[in-house]
């Protein structure tokens, strides 16, 4: 590893994992574009950007978590409850608060990853188990909430402009989405507490041992993922221009897959965030090239699977090969 | 002892939550009462002991879920006829159970593609497969063997005499014999094990095909519960299994517990869901209390960690 850490930086070396899966975006372009000429236009692909965004901003916040070598598993409901939050909040009475919709939806998930990150890091409890948990009781709150009805309110016009909006001729959202990622890169390159997630990640008791604050990582950690997961609800409230129960639903598998065939290792302290960048825009080309094919949904479902698969068993093997 | 009391604990609170259960279920202590209860612990506690055995070699399998789905639906085809065609079809059941629970084994254990995802893909695979068999529910299973396996036999549910002689059928060759052993010795130091001579992937693959096989019993059972294939059922299973495997005292770092436990953890959640039921909580709000009570439980199990002398024992891998 020290060997590794030196050459990262003192000179450039290939992302591997990265590269393997942009070529991987190529093939799917370039597949998608031989039995559907639209493919290729710069409209569709725009809107692949555009869309992308959710996900790479799920992805980005779910990335320190996995890092650690934790998962969040509560990410669906933080996506919806912080819709819910925003959207509530906008469609009040007074103009006053209307402004509060926004920090109020980002609060909300920086007060779950809060919590996620409090209860992993003093009572050791295992995240995985943890944050399904939370995730219950958040879903839970949020049927109560709303009595099981679509709930009220509109999205707050900024993530609508966010959303949908377009800057010469650019998706706002795949602007937004570069914004996350350029703050990611140099979270995790430049600050002690991105180099802490790779290290904690690596052994824990070492750098607990080495006076590092490793409590205080993981509660960030934590409360980035939620912070990340919020602000992509409420990217997806203004995409949608509502808040929907179960709208966070479909993105927790995706979200886990972006950043592991990205080659950030699930078990922590290994992974590069161009991997899980590519990664994201990876996952949504092959939702997009599936739902394009128009299989039904079983059999779109079983592709996904068997792809992301494959593509694990050939990192994997390419890892298991004696260097 | 001592390592027995997460179990011991896990126990206690069954037996209090069934007692409140039977103290507010309209019905009382009857035939009929325990044996709804039983049968609905039943689906969950199959499921966690498939869990059980992945978890035990320090894996985690969510594709759980779709397998149950997956082989709930083909019993709705398989599982009807004359009663060697029910036999027949029951043993194709556990057979494509075991083949799932193969196929991650081999992917864990060929490609080192990590458990938690190599079943989060498989899972998508499984769950698409019964999908594609059932797009909506429906199929039958044969009434009478339904109604067997889902009655009682003189007063005592049957789904736990089914219970309770899986369970005993499994731990017992898990202490006893050398593969059995060879899957607590993974689960503790695979780097051990495999110095000393254990077949790790004899183990390991052993493991997850008996996860799968359990898998395909819950699916079965389901299937005798509902008489119907339905591929929409993944998702509980997946999540309930985990938390009961968690709550009967079967650490996910692996190499401990025993199935009596997550099949303890599993009656235990069904039990909190039936006294939600009937403790006149507003079924808005039971959702809620669910994921709250299951959070307590976590909670109390690792309360231990704060009377830790030092803070270095809790970084311990």
């Amino acid at each position: 590893m020290s060997a590794g850490a030196a050459a990262r930086r003192t000179g450039w070396r290939p992302d591997v994992p990265a590269l393997i899966v942009l070529a991987g975006c190529i093939v799917l372009l370039l597949g998608g574009g031989i039995v559907f000429p639209t493919f290729l236009t710069p409209s569709y692909l725009l809107q692949q950007l555009q869309i992308a965004a959710f996900l790479g901003t799920m992805a980005a916040g779910a990335m320190p978590v996995i890092l650690l070598g934790q998962i969040d598993l509560s990410i669906p409901w933080t996506i919806t409850g912080a819709a819910i939050v925003a959207t509530t909040v906008a469609g009040l009475d007074d103009p006053v608060l209307q402004t509060l919709a926004v920090p109020a939806g980002l609060g909300f998930g920086a007060l779950v990853g809060l919590v996620n990150g409090i209860v992993v890091a003093r009572l050791r409890i295992p995240s995985m188990v943890w944050t399904l948990a939370v995730n219950a009781m958040l879903l839970g709150g949020a049927v109560f909430w709303t009595g099981g009805h679509k709930p009220r309110g509109l999205a707050p016009p900024i993530t609508t402009t966010l959303a949908l909006g377009h800057t010469l001729g650019i998706p706002n959202a795949f602007l937004t989405w570069l914004a996350v990622s350029a703050a990611m890169v140099f979270l995790l390159r430049r600050t002690v507490f991105g180099r802490y997630l790779y290290a904690i990640g690596n052994n824990e008791r070492a750098v607990f041992l080495a006076g590092a604050r490793v409590g205080r990582v993981i509660v960030g950690a934590f409360m980035l993922a939620g912070v990340l997961a919020a602000f992509a609800g409420l990217l997806l409230a203004g995409y949608a221009n509502q808040a929907y129960q179960g709208m966070g639903n479909p993105y927790l598998m995706p979200t886990i897959a972006a950043v592991v065939i990205g080659g950030t290792s699930i078990l922590g302290g290994r992974g590069s965030y161009a991997g899980t960048f590519a990664g994201a825009l990876f996952i949504t080309l092959l939702l997009s090239v599936l739902s394009v094919l128009q299989l039904p949904e079983a059999v779109r479902q079983m592709l996904f699977g068997l792809i992301i698969m494959a593509m694990l068993v050939v990192d994997g093997l390419r890892r298991a090969k004696p260097a | 002892m001592k390592r027995n009391r997460p179990l011991l604990l896990a126990l206690v609170a069954l037996v209090a939550l069934f007692a409140v259960y039977i103290g507010i279920h309209p019905r009382g202590f009857s035939v009929y009462v325990v044996t709804i209860w039983s049968n609905q612990g039943a689906l969950l506690g199959l499921a966690a002991i498939a869990q059980f055995f992945v978890v035990l070699v320090r894996g985690i399998d969510l594709s759980v879920g779709p397998v149950v789905a997956l082989t709930n639906v083909a019993a709705s085809y398989l599982v009807q006829g004359n009663t060697a065609e029910i036999v027949l079809g029951m043993l194709a059941v556990l057979v494509l159970g075991a083949l799932c629970g193969l196929a991650n084994g081999a992917a864990v254990v060929f490609a080192r593609v990590q458990p938690i995802v190599a079943t989060l893909a498989s899972g998508a695979v499984f769950g698409g497969l019964a999908l594609l068999l059932r797009p909506v529910p429906g199929g039958t299973i044969d009434d009478d063997l339904s109604d067997l396996l889902t009655y009682d036999i003189y007063g005592v549910p049957t789904s736990l005499v089914i219970l309770l002689v899986l369970t005993v059928a499994v731990t017992l060759p898990l202490r006893r014999t050398r593969i059995g052993l060879s899957m607590y010795a993974v689960g503790s130091a695979e780097g051990a094990a495999f110095l000393t001579g254990t077949r790790v992937a004899a183990a390991k693959l052993t493991a997850y095909a008996l996860a799968g096989v359990f898998s395909a019993l819950a699916g079965l059972y389901v299937a005798m519960v509902t008489q119907t294939g339905d591929a929409g059922i993944a998702p509980a299973y997946t999540l309930n299994s985990i938390a009961a495997v968690v709550l009967g005292g079967v650490p996910l770092a692996g190499g401990l517990g025993s199935p009596v436990g997550a099949l303890v953890g599993a009656l235990i959640l069904k039990t909190v869901s039936s006294v939600m039921f009937f403790s006149g909580l507003p079924p808005l709000a039971q959702p809620f209390f669910e994921g709250l009570v299951l959070a307590i439980a976590i909670f109390i199990g690792a309360i231990g960690v704060l009377r830790l002398r030092s803070r270095l024992d809790a970084y311990q891998r």
